[in-house]
């Protein structure tokens, strides 16, 4: 579990984040979610430690990030996956170097003990076959489950992923959604996706805090979404017509699992 | 303004220096990314090296001969002169400026794309100290080639004045060669040889620094790759003037 307790953070006296206190829950898909400019990157980045918040605490199962030196701070990092809004593969390695590079870098296996976890991975992915290109002879939703594949390389308690489905279309960006919920529950990883797509609010949202202008605006998960009467979620969520019209069917209908049977 | 500016930078590439140099997390990969480098930063240079050296040994000599050719200087001279030019100066200082531009945007081009990417994020967010992981190899690599580079400049561009005596008749081959011969310090050729590994310290640290704290986009990595060469370029004239003074008087 993280938590998150009074986080502030400002740049150039701009204050971006007001005070956010957040629970990311163990074995869940805890999502952020606000509008662009909203703080939710900010947040993100302070999580894993990109950025130095000006007060506050962020705890990894009791452990605060503020308050390690730099050496337990790379020691937790061991723990950590991210998958980064444009995937960030190294270019100069292929799909297998690239999910072998963590395994290389903090394991002693043998060559062929890495190459094996990164060949599960990748399997784990959908992604066998691909091992031997590089990372720009592939579409971006297979460097996607790339980046996933590495980043749950070295098995992870906790994943971060910044706008996972930013620029895939939207049957792949389902796909990666499904793979990153199965994978938080196959695993039980803390997992925290950082989005503005309301297919994954309303497909995996388990734990969802919703940020509006630096502040930490809502808190709760996909099915208590409809009916909130949060203002700012509401215009935010429901900004189209499609998804005014699903809420319509679910306020008349019940659950949209309902409709599937 | 500018002064503190100046001094805000010089103080970020000083804690960047610091975090290269760190022991590495595993030497077998060091060891190899180094060996990448050589071939990179080194290797691929010697082709741009023998050329410009080539033909740069033949202009010395050609200008040496027309501006010095007098009856009370002895012909010689001119073998004399373009030896102690390309020992002094060109093998080291100039070869330096020309790879500054070729390795110091190729260095700063490659981190700073690297940075707009995010794949220095997702080292850093791995645990692995990105500085010392990509910046070290190269300086090891390039510092520890840089000497071949000198040797093979000072060789092919004297072999280039070689070439301007055999082919024309502005000077005799044997009157080139004991001018070459004369008088000879072996001494220039160390003191080209520290000057050059200090100038590719200069060249890698510097280009990593811009590209290393690049921010933005494609423009900010084109913007980089610039201000690296330029910095390298002046901090090599910098140092030539101090390191000339140190070491030859």
């Amino acid at each position: 579990m993280i938590e998150v307790r009074q986080l502030v953070k400002s740049f150039d006296g701009r204050t971006v984040l007001h005070g956010v206190d957040a629970c990311f829950e163990t074995g869940k898909t805890n999502l952020i979610i606000g509008q662009s400019g909203s703080g939710k990157t900010v947040l993100m980045k302070s999580l894993v430690g990109l950025l130095q918040p000006d007060s506050g605490e962020i705890l990894f199962d009791g452990r605060n990030l503020l308050a390690m030196n730099r050496e337990e701070i790379a020691s937790l990092r061991k723990e950590i996956g991210m998958l980064f809004q444009g995937s960030a593969l190294f270019d100069s390695e292929t799909v297998l170097g690239n999910v072998m590079f963590p395994l290389i870098m903090f394991t002693r296996m043998s060559r062929g003990e890495m190459r094996d976890r990164a060949m599960f991975c990748l399997e784990r992915v959908n992604l066998t076959g691909a091992e031997n290109k590089y990372p720009s002879e592939i579409s971006g939703g297979m460097q996607k489950r790339v980046a996933i594949a590495r980043a749950i390389a070295l098995n992870p308690r906790y994943l971060f992923c910044d706008e996972p489905n930013s620029g895939l279309d939207p049957k792949t960006s389902i796909l990666i959604d499904e793979l990153l919920s199965d994978i938080t529950h196959e695993y039980g990883i803390t997992t925290v996706i950082n989005t503005h797509d309301m297919n994954s609010v309303l497909g995996i949202g388990e734990n969802i805090i919703f940020i509006n202008k630096g502040y930490r605006e809502w808190v709760g998960d996909m099915s208590k979404i409809y009916n909130t009467t949060n203002e700012a979620l509401n215009n935010f969520v429901f900004a189209t017509h499609l998804f005014q019209e699903v809420r319509e069917y679910v306020a008349e209908h019940g659950t949209i699992e309902q409709r599937k049977k | 303004m500018l002064l503190t500016d100046s001094l805000a930078t010089f103080g970020r590439y000083c804690i960047f220096l610091r975090r290269i140099f760190a022991l590495p997390e595993r030497w077998g990969v060091f060891g190899r990314r180094t060996i990448a480098e050589v071939a990179k930063l080194g290797i691929d240079s010697i082709p741009l090296v023998l050329i410009i050296s080539l033909f740069i040994g033949a202009v010395i000599t050609i200008q040496m001969q027309l501006n010095i050719a007098s009856p009370l200087i002895p012909s010689y001279s001119v073998g004399l002169a373009t030896r102690d030019i390309v020992l002094l100066e060109f093998s080291n200082s100039i070869l330096c400026l020309i790879l500054a531009g070729k390795v110091g945007s190729n260095i700063a081009s490659e981190i700073g794309t690297m940075r707009v990417t995010e794949q220095i994020d997702a080292l850093e967010i791995m645990g692995v100290n990105s500085a010392n992981y990509l910046v070290l190899p190269k300086i090891v690599a390039f510092v520890a080639f840089m000497p071949v580079l000198v040797i093979l400049c000072m060789g092919t561009s004297l072999v280039g004045g070689w070439l301007v005596a055999v082919v024309t008749d502005l000077i005799t081959v044997s009157r080139y060669v004991y001018g070459l011969q004369a008088f000879f310090q072996e001494w220039y050729v160390w003191y080209a040889l520290i000057k050059s590994l200090v100038f590719a310290f200069i060249i890698t640290t510097t280009a990593s620094f811009y590209g290393y704290t690049v921010k933005g986009g494609a423009l900010d990595v084109g913007k980089a790759s610039t201000n690296g060469v330029v910095s390298s370029s002046i901090f090599i004239l910098l140092f030539d003037v101090i390191l000339t003074k140190l070491l030859l008087q």
